[in-house]
């Protein structure tokens, strides 16, 4: 009965998928609980930030440029047809802080720095190193697994930060320098919209929590990756999709929260 | 020979031998000795059993060699003394304690007197070969970093790889980077060894090289060695001891003179390699000429 059967693989990937949650859920609950170690000896954070934050800084500081300098054109053409070119240092600013810096620059992370780790691992998997710990009395997911959490968490909203103040730098350059919008405006008009608590700060709470999203998400799928060629591709793939949905779906649950009304 | 001197040679040996008058030319090792022991273990992959009713000793001191076809469960009973899996029905006892009944604490405690090398070396791609020796003594000790480098360079030397610390794992040759492992494996002088496949896919000379250190170490360090293998030359060189698995099962035991001897017809065409013998070539599904349509 092909109708039955349809049935019996649905309930079979329901049941998978239930399962495939909670494995995951509590993944990121021993990652928490293991994390000691991760600050008792910092070097090995530092470390993992050194690859997973340091490593993005190239693609993070060019495309944030860029994306700044298309703010700067598109908004300029934008408020000159209502005459309020001045309010293109807000505009430019105020855009990069509450969204794009934070949700381009998780985007991007996920795609350079999340991939990469769960490759890592999957291959750390593949190759039996992970086993190798364990035998060791080595917990793999206070050694390997937290470091990377943390380095991925604490590199996440420095990211952000970087991308939103070279993009401000790259609304400024075709702002000001190329199109010849009033500098003294285009900064005041900045200094006067933006605030410190309500936009920067929350651009900044939105980039942790993408930033443990993200993290986690590629760190349960190098785990969870089966040991073979295909099954760290896979989890791969899985990673860049999964985090690139979730970055998205939370910056709007996020954004209703913290900007709804103002 | 009479029976009381056989035992007293036995017990002189360290091994606790004892005198099995039912198998006339084998020794069967004693309990009272035993590091590890395995009793009546059962283990199933859901409903598919992969090992049934195991009971296995391996004295202190001694090297002993698990032998059988690709997919028999060798490693399965590995990975049962290493406590990865736990018997569905039985006890594996290591140094007097039930290795699946003890917590994550226990468990670690266990594994750090324990030692294991794997088939590919498993070692840390991301680390030099000084780093990846290091390890453990980084983990599990407080030793300050002169004390850990000498350690270090006393087993890179003894398994001859002095002089390659700086290197990393992608940089040494199949037989080096099983030799870097090893020296890993013995970095705390675990009173247990496990030996997964050590001569896999290693060229005459490695393998004679890898087979000479895991017996000498054994000496050296006084601990009890589990080899799982099917390389039945090199290792019965050197081991004290063999079980033979077939099918979860073992059927065949004693020591690499009784097995090089045995009449029995499985152990024959394994330890011969023949191609006649109760292995079969083909995968036991159908008939191939009903598949082909063709009629006898």
């Amino acid at each position: 009965m092909p109708v039955l059967k349809n049935i019996k693989a649905i309930g079979h990937r329901s049941v998978d998928a239930v399962w495939r949650l909670g494995y995951a859920t509590r993944f990121f609950l021993m990652t928490l609980v293991y994390s000691g170690a991760s600050f008792r000896r910092f070097s090995l954070t530092v470390r993992e930030m050194f690859f997973t934050g340091v490593m993005s800084l190239i693609i993070i500081l060019v495309a944030g440029t860029f994306v700044g300098m298309v703010l700067g054109l598109q908004g300029y053409e934008t408020l000159k047809r209502y005459g309020s070119e001045s309010a293109l240092g807000s505009l430019v600013a105020l855009s990069l802080v509450r969204e794009l810096g934070p949700v381009l620059a998780a985007l991007l992370f996920a795609s350079r720095a999340g991939s990469a780790m769960t490759a890592e691992i999957g291959l750390m998997k593949a190759t039996e190193q992970i086993d190798a710990m364990e035998i060791m009395a080595v917990n793999p997911i206070a050694r390997v697994v937290a470091p990377r959490f943390w380095a991925g968490v604490i590199s996440m909203p420095l990211l952000a930060a970087l991308f939103s103040a070279l993009g401000v730098f790259g609304g400024y350059v075709v702002g000001v320098v190329l199109i010849g919008v009033d500098e003294g405006s285009f900064w005041s008009q900045m200094q006067a919209a933006v605030d410190f608590q309500h936009d920067i700060m929350n651009g900044v709470l939105k980039s942790v929590v993408f930033g443990v999203a993200v993290t986690a998400i590629s760190l349960f799928e190098g785990y969870d990756a089966p040991p073979t060629a295909e099954g760290v591709s896979g989890a791969t793939t899985r990673t860049v999709v999964e985090s690139s949905l979730a970055i998205l779906i939370l910056d709007f649950i996020l954004t209703a929260f913290m900007f709804r009304g103002s | 020979m009479p029976k009381v001197l056989i035992a007293a040679g036995c017990d002189l040996l360290g091994g606790g031998l004892e005198w099995r008058p039912g198998k006339s030319r084998y020794f069967k090792y004693v309990s009272s000795q035993a590091l590890v022991e395995l009793r009546d273990v059962n283990f199933a992959y859901d409903s598919r059993p992969v090992l049934k009713g195991i009971n296995m000793t391996f004295p202190k001191g001694r090297l002993i060699a698990i032998m059988g076809l690709s997919g028999c469960g060798k490693t399965t009973i590995l990975r049962h003394i290493s406590g990865v899996l736990k018997p569905t029905r039985g006890q594996v006892k290591i140094d007097g304690q039930i290795i699946h009944e003890l917590d994550r604490e226990g468990l670690y405690a266990m594994r750090r007197k324990m030692g294991m090398l794997f088939q590919f070396g498993a070692l840390f791609t991301d680390m030099t070969v000084y780093d990846n020796v290091a390890f453990q003594m980084r983990e599990h000790t407080d030793l300050p970093e002169n004390i850990i480098h000498d350690l270090v360079m006393m087993k890179l030397h003894a398994v001859g790889l002095f002089g390659t610390q700086d290197l990393m794992p992608t940089e040494l040759s199949g037989g080096m980077a099983r030799r870097v492992a090893l020296a890993r494996t013995i970095a705390l002088d675990p009173m247990l060894i496990l030996y997964d496949e050590p001569f896999a896919g290693l060229d005459p000379i490695s393998l004679t090289v890898v087979g000479q250190l895991i017996r000498r170490l054994n000496n050296a360090l006084g601990a009890t060695s589990i080899i799982v293998t099917h390389d039945v030359q090199e290792s019965l060189k050197i081991v004290d001891y063999v079980y033979f698995v077939s099918d979860g099962a073992i059927i065949a035991e004693g020591t690499a003179e009784d097995i090089k001897a045995s009449g029995e017809a499985f152990v024959r065409q394994f330890v011969h390699g023949e191609m006649d013998g109760p292995i079969p070539f083909h995968y036991p599904d159908g008939d191939y000429r009903q598949d082909l349509n063709v009629r006898v």
